[in-house]
């Protein structure tokens, strides 16, 4: 079947390669050295900085993005507003990459208009206090300009999920609103809200476009670090890079699958 | 329901609109400012005048559509066979269609260049065609999650088994099955796929930008390096490109063969009949 | 001694008008159903009792207190919904001390009393279920165990038995029927079987376009129903097109039938005639007293009944007789004589469409 062979050549094989590399040293002894190489400080710091990325984002993503969800499909406002956010969300969700880092520089740049706004207008200089969009929290927001309309997307059928019946019923027993949220709106939507979670985390930590444009490839996560491996063998090891690689595809993997279970759970609930 | 005016959620709405809609204002106020102290769509202007423009647009527009073609050429019978004859290997298939998600753009590439570079038994990337090539497959790969999902929808909605039992109890060989009624009832779904694919494919940048193709992702950081105001017009460009996309992807996913393809003048219309 | 009181209720969604003039009474640990087809409004006087609408206008009374501007959550009401509604997310225990633990009672309080009501439904064996694990007819035991558990002031039934087997319709019917006498606690059940309203019920409301057209007995009902539509909704029912011949006689396919209920109408004004299928038969019993001629056009043996259908003066008029190990089948084509009572004429008020 060619769908297997295209598999086999294009995703199966180039994994298998770094994995095979990742336990190999330089001079092909198989050892784990170069998966313990990992643990190096710089190598370390650069996962941690990614995680830490992924994690702000994605958790701004998720919180923002419930809200909002819930907002729109709950909160009593008129149906275009709703239709209006959907449209805008699935547009949103995909506009990542270099474009989104060249908004974020006009909009909070040293010279975007918010700063100036900001600093005309409202007499606050944000630079001054110490912003820049191209550190951490910089960056972190810049995520969640595709990381909130993701969640509003992803969670959209969890919240048409929570029948009318069951706040209806909450009620009837004698319970407050928070209370129907506390009890039973939020433990019905939490696997699927931790599940959204990972996978904003996942698209986070596979970013590199946005970083890239946005810090000309000078804010070393994973990804940049690999990139810049591949450009020009930084590391002096090519090894340290399949295990950077296979290190990356562990934590996507592990993710992933922890999101498929979540799902799961939450799916035996939705019928 | 009680009918409370919902400020709260009102506040809410605005402040999303606001966080979705200022970096667009703003960026777009910004293109408009290349010329010192008026407005104007000189930026624009310079981008489409600048012969790079037009060449890593053509460029990356045939790679997209090459990626396209290949990519319906693999899913589409894999699809139609999974369903009509591998139900068991339905898993396996979906879990491979989803592997593009899991594995970092960056990853991937990391493999081709070594499995595919100048020392293997394949040297794709030692020749520019080649290379080409291998681009054309990592946009493949990419769209693959989307493609995959978007056509396997589009042959759930119709009964693929019986129409092809129907098909061939009427003589049609199985070739013709496929063009004359699978393919035309799932179009819609290829189509939407397609657009998808293309939205992907056109910025990309760490394939292209890895493999040293001459294409619209790698200019766009070039441009966002070497320029102020052009930048924030390529920016806008693109949202709007994404943004046709999207609506052109979302008309096609929920198009049933034979409906108009602006469904919601016949739906208004239907309605108003009604009433 | 009424514990419910709607009095003069109004509900409008826009310029539509769903209920119009409601007023009923129900007493304590009275049974009521409200019976009526979709879009009759019924659920939406449910609602209003519940809470969970409130009336355009009118008042609603429990125990003679005015509840109408009473949130839900405020009006100690045990509700069973259609589609079950258990909280998915917690096992049979938790949903039945869902309004237990929202009162703070102890949970010595709680373990004791979700105990009382499982075994009240017989499903204490299946305490720690989850609601996905079990069947409908189950799930539903567990849905009017949660409602009944706070020991609420009414029970509120929203069609619980639709969505589930005909044969588990039936034994639910029975139990909740038999839970309602034990516990005495006053209900209202909204339904759209006539059968479930006429079987279960101390009384029934039939609604018709936003009014209750009669409220009455199952017997009065079904035996005397006050419009053609309550005739025609509450069990089968042949109508004849008459003529009023006088106070108390019709004219109906060329006889005139006198000695029956008062028409109330001046001779010459037509009228609508009603009698059940099972008011008539093929071969004469004790009381029946009129006949009209007909010929065969079907029959069919039913098990416990047999149908016929019988053309009478150019109509087809259903037939239901009891069947005996000496009846006969009628044979088709055959003419023959149907007989009735005349108390069992029916006079109907307006002339059905």
């Amino acid at each position: 079947m060619p769908f297997l062979l295209f598999a086999l050549l294009f995703l199966i094989l180039p994994v298998l390669y770094l994995v095979n590399g990742a336990f190999q040293t330089p001079d092909g002894r198989y050892s784990l050295e170069t998966m313990l190489s990992l643990s190096a400080p710089e190598i370390a710091s650069s996962y941690l900085l990614s995680i830490q990325l992924s994690l702000a984002s994605a958790a701004m993503g998720t919180v923002f993005g419930l809200v909002l969800g819930y907002t729109l499909l709950l909160g009593g406002l008129p149906g275009w507003v709703r239709r209006a956010f959907m449209t805008f969300s699935g547009v949103a969700s995909n506009f990542a990459g270099v474009p989104l880092a060249f908004a974020f520089i006009a909009t909070l740049g040293r010279l975007g208009l918010v700063t100036l706004v900001l600093r005309d207008i409202f007499g606050i200089n944000i630079y001054a206090a110490g912003f820049t969009l191209f550190s951490f929290w910089g960056l972190a927001l810049t995520y969640l300009y595709f990381q909130l309309p993701l969640m509003v997307l992803m969670i959209t059928p969890a919240l048409e999920g929570l029948r009318p019946e069951w706040r209806e019923a909450a009620e009837s027993l004698g319970a407050s609103r928070k209370q129907y949220l506390t009890r039973v709106a939020l433990p019905l939507l939490a696997p699927s809200v931790l599940g959204c979670f990972l996978l904003l985390f996942a698209n986070a930590f596979g970013t590199l476009a946005t970083i890239y444009a946005l810090t000309s490839a000078n804010f070393p996560v994973v990804p940049i670090v690999l990139f810049q491996q591949i450009r020009g063998n930084v590391l002096y090891n090519p090894n340290l890079g399949y295990a950077l690689a296979v290190g990356m595809i562990l934590i996507m993997g592990l993710t992933n699958t922890l999101y498929f279970i979540l799902r799961r759970r939450a799916e035996r609930w939705q019928k | 329901m009680t009918r409370r005016p919902p400020i709260l959620s009102i506040l809410i709405a605005l402040i999303g609109a606001a966080f979705f809609l200022v970096p667009l204002i703003a960026t777009f106020n910004f293109s408009l400012r290349m010329k010192r102290g008026e407005l104007s769509f000189a930026a624009y202007r310079s981008v489409f005048e600048s012969d790079t423009f037009l060449s890593v647009l053509s460029f990356s527009a045939v790679a997209s559509l090459m990626a396209i073609v290949l990519g319906i050429l693999i899913v589409v019978p894999t699809a139609y066979w999974v369903r009509l004859r591998l139900p068991r290997m339905r898993p396996v298939i979906e879990f491979l269609s989803l592997m593009p998600l899991i594995i970092p753009p960056v990853v991937l590439v990391f493999g081709y260049v070594r499995i595919y570079g100048t020392s293997s038994i394949l040297p794709l990337t030692m020749t520019q065609m080649g290379t080409n090539i291998l681009l054309v497959i990592g946009y493949v790969v990419l769209s693959i999650p989307y493609m995959y999902r978007a056509i396997d929808n589009g042959m759930a909605s119709i009964d693929i088994a019986t129409l092809t039992e129907a098909a061939e109890s009427l003589g049609a060989s199985r070739l013709r099955t496929i063009a004359v009624v699978i393919f035309p009832n799932v179009q819609s779904a290829i189509v939407s796929g397609a657009f998808l694919t293309f939205s992907i494919s056109m910025g990309e940048f760490v394939i292209t930008s890895l493999l040293n193709r001459p294409a619209f992702g790698p200019y766009l950081v070039q441009m966002g390096q070497d320029f102020a105001y052009q930048p924030s017009a390529l920016a806008i460009m693109a949202f709007v490109f994404t943004w046709v996309c999207m609506v052109l992807m979302e008309l096609f996913a929920t198009r049933k063969p034979g409906q108009r393809l602006l469904p919601w003048f016949v739906r208004r219309t239907v309605q108003k009949g009604k009433l | 001694m009424s514990f419910l009181t709607l009095t003069n209720i109004n509900k409008s969604f826009g310029a539509n008008t769903v209920v119009r003039d409601l007023d009923l009474t129900v007493n304590t640990g009275e049974f009521v159903s409200v019976l009526g087809p979709s879009g009759c409004g019924k659920t939406t006087v449910l609602r209003m009792i519940a809470g969970f609408e409130t009336p355009s206008s009118g008042s609603i009374r429990v125990d003679g207190t005015d509840v109408t501007a009473l949130p839900a959550s405020r009006r100690k009401i045990g509700m069973v919904f259609q589609a079950y509604a258990l909280f998915p997310n917690m096992s049979v225990r938790e949903n039945v001390a869902f309004g237990l633990k929202i009162v703070g009672m102890s949970r010595a309080q709680i373990d004791a009393r979700v105990s009382e009501m499982l075994d009240l439904i017989s499903l204490g064996h299946l305490a720690d279920r989850y609601p996905y694990q079990m069947s409908g007819g189950q799930q539903q035991r567990v849905a009017l165990a949660r409602a009944l558990a706070p020991r609420p002031n009414l029970l509120l039934l929203d069609e619980p038995l639709s969505a589930l087997d005909a044969q588990i319709r039936t034994s639910l019917r029975d139990d909740i029927r038999r839970i309602q006498q034990e516990l005495g606690i006053t209900t209202i059940f909204v339904t759209h079987d006539q059968e479930e309203a006429l079987s279960i019920s101390d009384r029934v409301v039939v609604m018709h376009k936003g009014r209750a057209d009669q409220i009455g007995s199952p017997a009065q009902i079904y035996n005397h129903p006050s419009t053609g539509f309550v005739a025609n909704f509450v069990g089968k029912l042949n109508t004849f097109d008459a003529m009023a011949s006088g106070t108390d006689s019709v004219a109906v396919a060329g006889q005139n039938i006198a000695g029956l209920r008062s028409t109330a109408m001046p001779p010459g004004t037509p009228i609508t005639v009603a009698l059940r299928p099972e008011a008539l038969s093929l071969a004469r019993r004790p009381g029946d007293d009129l006949s009209l001629p007909g010929r065969v056009l079907t029959s069919s043996f039913l098990g416990s009944v047999i149908r016929a259908q019988i053309e009478i003066a150019g109509q087809s008029v259903s037939v239901d007789m009891f069947n005996r190990s000496d009846a006969v089948l009628p044979v088709v084509g055959e003419q023959t004589e149907v007989w009735f009572a005349r108390h069992d004429v029916l006079i109907l008020r307006e002339v059905s469409p």
